[in-house]
């Protein structure tokens, strides 16, 4: 099947004071329509670079020197801000991190819906898009939405502000919805609704979904295939089930033991040595050398590339047992 | 609501008490009026019987006393000079501060918040740091002085504009104003603007301030990731967040315009409250004097329930409890 979202070679790079920050450095994947992906990585890896570059939202002094990012066929890096306003919130949605900060604080809800139907479609009355925006907050779990849409933001606890901002995402019926650490800031109980809850919707729509959070144990619960990104770049990616069954990549181990269920009971948690290396100034050859416990003379040298693995599973490492390789 | 205001209300009674004292007291302190008012050759019985009329020789603390009865009726003292109740003589004056402060007050807002915007949206480019620039002269440029530059230029050199009185006034729905009138608004303008060049230098700074802040908020990039133009996100989704502090600020200058226009006033000979009062402390007309100060309290209490009111309006998160 043809993907609907197609990057290749991504390279988003911030201009800063300090000297160029390579955040995200010759990124690809695909992601297929209606498939959940996965985007893991640590604060800093780039992850949400990559889901701002995709939105035509990356800030100054960051900019997309090269790469396409190909959306149903069309290369969304070339076009312009207002070509690419008729993709936002229209076929690509977004959702942000913190509930709390997303909705306008000064605006009613229905306000903040009904704008986003209407940035789209001009000839819809009002009326209608009142009566869309209040299905759609029905569809995501909230009760009386009637009265609901004329509350302003700071009436709604956190989990219920995240499914305004879900409804807001889904109003459009988008192919493709971003969602960047959308439960991060949540309660454990409330994740667990608004994963299952995003799961089943993107399901009956057929909505293709990037998910893009630190939280491998999440990924676990709702992708179908899965990018771990580190310093810029994807050091792994395949199967859900594949990677979590036997991660190969060293970094990926390091998120897979860092995980506290995956410990043994009395034992120190298990931890990836070292710290993130500052973007600025990446060692030369692997990005993950220093904290890498298989790292050899070659990995400072070289810059590993992908290596195909059976399932299309790839692997930026030099120490790819043998047996394993294509 | 009710409650909000009867309790706003209450505090102001206690806060105007607190200033009529201290006003009552100062003045008292300053000068002799008798001075002024008496002819030099008068004798002694004559100077007795004009300080025993004007109850100047009764204890500071009782004509206090009188001063707070008679307040409470409505009577603030009548002017030495003129002879005639202190308030009607303020009360007949003040529409034409009230019409310089507001129309001042409208340009500060009407140029300041698009102005402010620009600059805190492209803060870079070369028309902001223009902007910023004379947002600083507007600040630290004395108010006279620029009003009489503006004299000299507009009216000397160039004769385009009036630079004294109100010219003509028209009267609407009971309000009468030089704002109606083309020939009135001539003269007005003036004066309005070298009162609003400090206003309007706030309003640039607080403007420009907000959007720097609101403009990285995740709020806005929310909206544009809702695919939202441009022009929606800065005239809705950032205006309405940035109106808050310039709000606050405006709805207090405002009461700064009208309490001291004094200057403009006299420079462009405008007949309002500011000429009067200048006049009344030069006289030592201490009776207006005090109810001047009197109404700008008044003034100032009832701008800031009506900014506290307004804050409502347009943050629901400071909405006052018992209103929705």
């Amino acid at each position: 099947m043809e993907p609907i979202l197609k990057i290749n070679n991504l390279q988003t790079h911030f201009f800063t004071k300090a000297g160029i920050l390579k955040a995200v450095d010759g990124v690809s994947f695909e992601i297929g329509a209606g498939e959940i992906v996965g985007l893991v990585g640590e604060s800093g890896s780039g992850k949400s670079i990559t889901g701002f570059s995709v939105m035509g939202l990356v800030d100054p002094p960051g900019k997309i020197i090269d790469g396409s990012i190909n959306f149903k066929g069309k290369n969304l890096s070339a076009l312009s801000n207002d070509q690419m306003q008729n993709f936002r919130g229209n076929r690509i949605a977004m959702i942000f991190q913190d509930p709390m900060m997303t909705l306008n604080p000064v605006l009613r809800i229905e306000t903040q819906m009904i704008e986003a139907i209407q940035a789209h479609d001009s000839g819809i009355s009002r009326e209608d898009a009142r009566i869309r925006s209040r299905d759609t907050l029905g569809l995501v779990g909230i009760s009386s939405p009637d009265e609901r849409l004329r509350a302003y933001p700071h009436q709604f606890s956190g989990g219920m502000r995240q499914r305004v901002s879900i409804a807001i995402a889904m109003l459009n019926r988008p192919d493709l919805i971003i969602a960047d650490e959308p439960t991060t800031a949540l309660d454990v109980t409330i994740q667990g609704q608004v994963i299952s809850e995003m799961q089943k919707l993107c399901r009956e729509t057929q909505t293709a979904l990037l998910w893009i959070t630190h939280d491998l144990a999440v990924i676990a619960g709702i992708a179908d295939r899965v990018c771990v990104m580190y310093a810029g770049r994807i050091v792994e990616q395949g199967l859900v089930a594949n990677i979590i069954a036997n991660p190969m990549h060293p970094y990926t181990q390091g998120l897979m033991g860092s995980v506290p269920s995956q410990n043994q009971r009395g034992k120190p948690l298990q931890q990836i040595n070292g710290m993130v290396p500052s973007m600025l100034n990446l060692p030369a050859g692997c990005a993950f050398q220093n904290r890498c416990n298989y790292a050899n003379e070659k990995c400072s040298k070289m810059q590993p590339d992908i290596t195909q693995l059976a399932d299309s599973r790839q692997v930026r490492c030099f120490n790819v047992p043998a047996g394993q390789q294509l | 609501m009710t409650a909000f205001i009867l309790r706003r209300s209450l505090q102001s009674i206690v806060v105007l008490f607190i200033m009529s004292l201290i006003v009552f007291v100062g003045v008292n302190l300053v000068g002799d009026p008798v001075d002024m008012l008496i002819n030099p050759e008068a004798d002694q019985a004559e100077i007795d019987r004009v300080i025993r009329d004007l109850g100047l020789d009764r204890p500071v603390s009782e004509q206090y006393w009188y001063f707070v009865l008679n307040a409470f009726q409505g009577d603030l003292g009548r002017s030495f000079i003129f002879g005639e109740p202190a308030l009607k003589l303020i009360v007949q004056r003040m529409p034409a501060t009230m019409e310089l402060a507001l129309v001042s007050l409208l340009m500060a807002v009407v140029f300041g918040i698009p102005l402010g915007i620009y600059a805190g949206l492209k803060p870079n480019s070369k028309i902001s740091k223009t902007i910023m620039a004379a947002s600083i002269l507007g600040f630290s440029m004395p108010t006279f002085w620029v009003g009489i530059i503006l004299i000299m230029f507009f009216s000397v050199h160039l004769g385009w504009l009036p630079s004294t009185g109100r010219g003509d006034v028209a009267t609407y729905f009971g309000v009468t104003s030089s704002a109606f009138t083309v020939n009135g608004l001539s003269h007005i303008f003036l004066p309005a603007f070298n009162l609003a060049l400090f206003k309007l230098s706030s309003v640039i700074r607080l403007a420009r301030a907000g959007t720097r802040e609101v403009i990285l908020q995740d709020y806005i990039k929310f909206a544009r990731a809702k695919g939202l133009a441009e022009s929606r996100v800065v005239r809705i989704h950032l205006l309405k967040n940035i109106m808050i502090p310039v709000i606050t600020i405006i709805g207090l200058e405002f009461g700064s315009l009208i309490a001291f226009s004094t200057v403009t006033e006299t420079v462009f000979a405008w007949p309002g409250m500011g000429k009067l009062i200048i006049d009344s402390i030069y006289n030592l007309d201490r009776p207006v004097v005090v109810a001047y100060l009197m109404i700008i309290v008044v003034i100032f209490v009832m701008l800031n329930l009506i900014v506290d009111i307004l804050y409502s309006v347009l943050d629901p998160r400071v909405r006052i409890k018992g209103v929705s």
